[in-house]
Parts: structure tokens; sequence; C-alpha cells
């Protein structure tokens, strides 16, 4: 079978919006329903996060989402059963998984790999997996599973890493908006808009979406606009949290996003 | 050396540099420029100028000899305790603002757990006139409130960690963020010898000053550099490094680190990290951590808010794995006992931590001409509320 991930962005070169949601959250049994709303409307790509006590990248409301999921009593094994269901129920658009190394490490991350491939996951993001260790240890295991694998870069990133991440990347890259950590913001700035102009120049041979900050349709058509889609975060997260009616409430959020925008 | 760090910043299966990529270019920067930064001759000049001249250094080997008697054995207190600021902690900040210096950076940001390093950082900011701010657990600015004055009576602005247990570690996840938000003026000073690669080597340089003193002032006072035991208590494990440094490679020289047990090891209430702990990532190293089945951190605890840590340096976790040092443990209740011990015995009231590693002398059977060095890691200033609370004195 191919991968999700590349066959998408093989036909969708533009708009394509990536979702992140943390696993158990709201409530434990949450994580499909969500998926499943988020499919009906129109998501392109499914981002779940694996909750960590320490999520030192993340900013208070992916934090607070992390501690909930956690008490909830998420954890890795629960969340590859829930992503099997997800993928029983009919949900065909790329899953991916991102979470810190310590829960993944403890799992054991071969059999990480080869179980989240056979729970229908398409890719992951190991934010904190250094770069030579993913090409020495566990490259050939991601291709042989047919998992795709994410590194985020970030406005401070060299042009020489960004190059070296492209060249052992599969699918596509993740461009940090900003230099910080997760969490809704309002408006890109000038050097924000250059580092996406370059990133572009550089012509990679992967594409790119832009994440954290992204809050709404404004910011996501204009992030969108400078690479193949965008990723929304923390603003779903809020969504989430506040929400009486997950499948109403999210149909609403994506169809506000996903609409082109009127003049 | 056989216990150094190697060129991928690994000891054995531990260290390397797990990071977040929005980190990556300063860790790198770091990493690409420390070694030449510190040997270069201005930099070695103004670090042994400030040691010498603002710390106090050297710091006197004192020999115990009413706790000689007591262990019977020959105990000598390497007296960290008498740093300027008082403990050792200042050995690395004097180092590490230096770096900053060189490095152009015109911020720092520390965490803290005792506030020992907080006032350390603090300290060295306010000579160099740079801003700094301090992230410190809620729980700990509590009980520690006299380290919380100093800092602010020192300029420096202190920022309470609110997340997960509200100490160290979630200070550290706190000073962490705010280097990621603050990518390109600010230099974090990680207070021990945690963290991603090269911090563990880069803290454990500058602390190392006190074995290299140690072997000087042995060879002086018996005529021999080496000493049969070295005692030190391990919060992150900077004050071990140190005193252990040099005497890595002799490996006659018993060297036992002292991990605090809290209410008991297998109580649920310690911080005893190589009894507990397991392989994992955290705070960008890989090292042995205190974690649940699922990998999530276990919140440590100990009396002691520099030991209450659920990690250790990468450098130890290996140094436990291969059998050079010898990890032991001291509760809570032996450690103020320890503590109070030594005001009585010598006149000195020690920090707690270094009262973690007074109390596990109590578990060796020395031989009577064994020559014992204690760390003394700090004083015990900071910790006269939790004296005066215990009160069996
Ligand atoms: C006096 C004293 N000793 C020991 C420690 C523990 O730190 P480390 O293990 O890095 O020496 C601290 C930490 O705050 C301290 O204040």
């Amino acid at each position: 079978m191919k991968n999700r991930i590349t066959s998408l962005f093989a036909t969708t070169k533009k708009d394509i919006l990536n979702v992140f949601y943390t696993a158990g959250f709201p409530a434990l049994h949450d994580t499909v329903p969500i998926a499943e709303a988020l499919a009906a409307a129109g998501t392109d790509i499914i981002e779940i996060g694996i909750p960590f006590s320490d999520p030192v990248a993340d900013g208070p409301t992916i934090q607070q989402s992390n501690k909930v999921a956690l008490d909830n009593g998420m954890n890795v094994k629960l969340l590859l059963e829930q992503v099997a269901t997800i993928r029983r129920k009919g949900v065909n658009i790329p899953i991916i998984l991102m979470g810190y190394l310590n829960p993944v490490m403890q799992y054991g991350v071969e059999k990480f790999i080869v179980d989240a491939a056979q729970a229908g996951v398409d890719g992951l993001i190991l934010p904190d997996m250094p770069v030579y260790e993913y090409e020495e240890e566990y490259k050939a295991l991601f291709e042989q599973n047919n998992l795709c694998n994410t590194f985020l870069i970030s406005p401070t990133t060299s042009d020489e890493r960004i190059r070296r991440i492209d060249a052992v990347t599969e699918g596509f890259i993740y461009a940090v908006a900003a230099s910080s950590t997760t969490g809704a913001k309002s408006d890109f700035t000038s050097d924000q808009l250059a580092y996406f102009d370059k990133l572009n120049k550089m012509k990679l041979s992967n594409p790119f979406l832009i994440g954290f900050g992204i809050s709404n349709r404004d910011t996501f058509s204009r992030a969108a606009a400078h690479g193949a889609g965008a990723i929304i975060g923390s603003a779903f997260i809020n969504l989430l949290k506040s929400s009486t009616n997950l499948q109403a409430d999210i149909r609403q959020f994506i169809e506000g996003i996903k609409q082109p925008s009127r003049v | 050396m056989k216990y150094a760090v190697d060129n991928r910043g690994y000891y054995g299966r531990f260290g390397g540099a797990y990071i977040p990529e929005m980190l990556y270019p300063n860790v790198e920067e770091l990493r690409t420029r420390y070694l030449d930064i510190l040997q270069q001759e201005d930099f070695r000049r103004e670090f042994d100028d400030l040691l010498r001249n603002y710390v106090g250094r050297p710091t006197p080997l004192y020999h115990a000899k009413r706790l000689s008697e007591a262990c019977n054995a020959h105990v000598y207190l390497k007296r960290e305790d008498l740093c300027h600021t008082g403990a050792h902690k200042v050995n690395n900040t004097i180092g590490q603002i230096l770096v900053a210096k060189h490095l152009g950076k015109q911020k720092i940001i520390a965490e803290t757990g005792a506030g020992q390093h907080g006032v350390a950082t603090a300290t060295v900011c306010a000579l160099m006139g740079m801003e700094c701010i301090v992230y410190m657990g809620e729980v700990d600015m509590a009980r520690q409130r006299p380290n919380v004055e100093r800092m602010r009576i020192l300029g420096a602005t202190v920022v309470p960690a609110t997340s997960g247990s509200k100490t160290l570690k979630d200070a550290t996840n706190e000073a962490m963020r705010h280097w990621i938000n603050n990518p390109t003026d600010t230099h974090y000073i990680i207070g021990s010898v945690v963290g991603p690669h090269p911090y563990p080597d880069m803290v454990a340089r500058f602390q190392s000053v006190i074995s290299e003193e140690m072997r000087k002032q042995l060879e002086e006072a018996v005529g021999n550099p080496f000493p049969d035991y070295v005692f030190a208590c391990v919060g992150g494990g900077s004050n071990a490094a140190g005193a252990f440094y040099h005497y890595l490679n002799d490996e006659h020289v018993n060297l036992v680190a002292v991990e605090a047990a809290g209410h008991g090891i297998h109580s649920g209430e310690s911080a005893a990290t190589t009894a507990l702990g397991k392989p994992g990532v955290l705070h960008g190293s890989k090292t042995l951590l205190m974690q649940t089945e699922d990998g999530q951190v276990i919140e440590p605890y100990s009396i002691s808010a520099g030991l209450d840590y659920p990690g250790i340096g990468p450098m130890h976790a290996h140094l436990f794995d291969v059998g050079r040092v010898k990890f032991v443990s001291a509760t809570d209740d032996e450690a103020m006992k320890a503590g109070i011990e030594l005001g009585r015995l010598e006149g000195i009231i020690p920090a707690i931590e270094s009262a973690h590693a007074l109390a596990a002398l109590k578990q060796f059977e020395f031989a009577s001409d064994d020559v014992v060095v204690v760390n003394l890691s700090g004083r015990g200033d900071k910790d006269l509320e939790t004296y005066i609370r215990w009160g069996k004195y």
C-alpha cells in the first residue's frame, strides 16, 4: 500500500490542513470521535500528540492538554488501539503521531515503529530525536514499515542543516513559523515572511507545512500561501476544551478554515 | 581520560543532545565553541582570577578531627560551603557567564531548586551587569524563601514555575521554554551536569577545580594526593562531578555518590535515581530517569530541594553503569541527623544536600588509617527553617 502522506502530497500542492490534538483529551476516549469528525469535515491530515509529563517545546495550552490526558490515563498502547479503531471506522486520511522520545523509548522505539504502522499510522514526528540517531538507527525500519518521518525546522535553523534534514526526510518538513514554543499567535512578522520565502527559494525535495501560531482561517490561509499548507494545534485544543458538542463544533471550525476566503 | 565524554557527546550509552529543533542552533553554537573559549588565555586568566579573589578559592581542605574519631578514619571536609554565596554552584556560574560574554549574549536565564544555583547566577549577573531571570518551582520558593529574596536583592527576576510538581524539574522545563522563545540574545546557565551535550562536560570542567585542589591539598596534608574515599551528594551531580573528576582514572580511589532516599527508597517518596530509574530522555540528555512504565517522569521527593530531581547527569549514569562510582543513598532522617551532628562535632552547619554525603559515612566500615574526603558542597544558612522545623537538636 502507498503511504497516505506521500500520496496526499503527490496530488495536493496547496492548502493542506493538518490538525493537531492531544490523545486522550478532553476525555480518554475522545481520540476516536475527534478523528472521525476531523476527517468528515475535510481535514487533510490528522496529527495526534502522545502526551508527556514534560513537554518542553509546548506552550501552556498543549501543556495543559498533556496533563489532562495523562490524568485521564492515556498511554502509547491505548493510543495505538485507538488509531486502529479510527481506521476500522473508515477514516482514510493520513494519521501522524507526534511525541517526545521518552514515552516512545519506554514502549520500545523499534516496536513502536512496527506497531504504529500496523495500527494504520502513516508518519511520526519525534521532535527530540536527533537527526543522526534517526539516520543510523531507525531510518531503515521506518522505510520497511512504510512510515514517513518528519523533522522540524525553525527560523534559526541553518541552510546547511535544512538541506541535511530535507535529505533524510520522506513526506514533508514541519516548518515552525517562529522561534517559540507552541501556542496561538496573531500575525506574521517580516522576518517570518522572509524565512518562508527563503524556504521556497531553496527548492527542497520535500514540501513543507507551516506550524506554530496558526489559529484561524486568516492565519491559515496566509501561512498556507507560503507552503503546501499549515498546521493548527493550540487553537484547536482550545476549541476542544470549551466545546459542548464536539461533532458540531469541529465541523464548524474546520469548515471555517477550509472555506475559500471571501473578498 | 577514560571516562570523558566522546566526540559525539556521549558517556557510554548516556548523554547526547535530545532537543527540539528550536534549541538546536543555541546548543550547537555552544558545542562548537565551548572548548575553544575555555582554552583561551584571557578566559583562563579571568576565570582563575575570579575564583581566587571573588569566590575565595582555593577552599580549605579541613581535617575534621572529632568527626574522624566518630567515623574511625581520617575524615577531611572539602569546604565548598565557604565559597562566596555558600555553595559550589558559583564555580560553574562564573565559568558560564564568561562563556556567555564570549558568545556575545546579553541576557541570562537559569533554573534553580534549592536556590543556590539561582543565587550564584544572580550574583555573577550582578557582577557582569547582565539581566538575569531565574525560574524556580513554586514549592521550592516557599521552602527556600531566603534564597528567593537574595536573588531579588541581587537584581534578578524570580519567576515561579507552576506546572507539574512545581520543583526543580519544572523550573528546568520553564527555563528551556524561555530559551526556545528567546533564541539569540540569551544564554541558559544550567546549574548541574545535566542537559544536552555540551552542558554536562562544560559544567564538570568548571567544577573540576574541586578535585584539582583536593589533590594538592591532600599531598600537603598527608603526603599523597589520593584519598581512599571521596563522598559527594548527587542531585544532578555537579559537586560530585567536580569532586570525582581528577580521580576518575585513579581506580584505587573509591568514589561514592550519595542520593536522596527521602522517606526511604521504596516509600514512593524518594529521589534515589540509580536505585529507581531506567534509561530515558529528559532535559536534553539520555540518562537514568525515575519514570513510570509508560515513560512519564515521576515527581521525586527529598527534604532537600537541591537533590529533588528525577534524573542524574549522563556522566554519572555512565559511571554507575560501569561501576566506577558506588551509589548509595541517605534518607531525610539520616541526613538531618548527620547535619546536626556536624554542627555539634565541628561547629559547621552543612546544607541539607551536603548532609546526605555525611550521612553515608555511617554505611561504611573504614580502616582506621583510611583517608576519607567528604565534599561539603554548601552551608546550612538557607536551610535554617528546615532545621528548625525538624527540631531534634
Ligand atoms: C549545597 C548544594 N549541594 C548539592 C546540590 C545538588 O546539586 P549537584 O548534584 O549538581 O551538586 C545543591 C543544589 O542546589 C546544593 O545547593
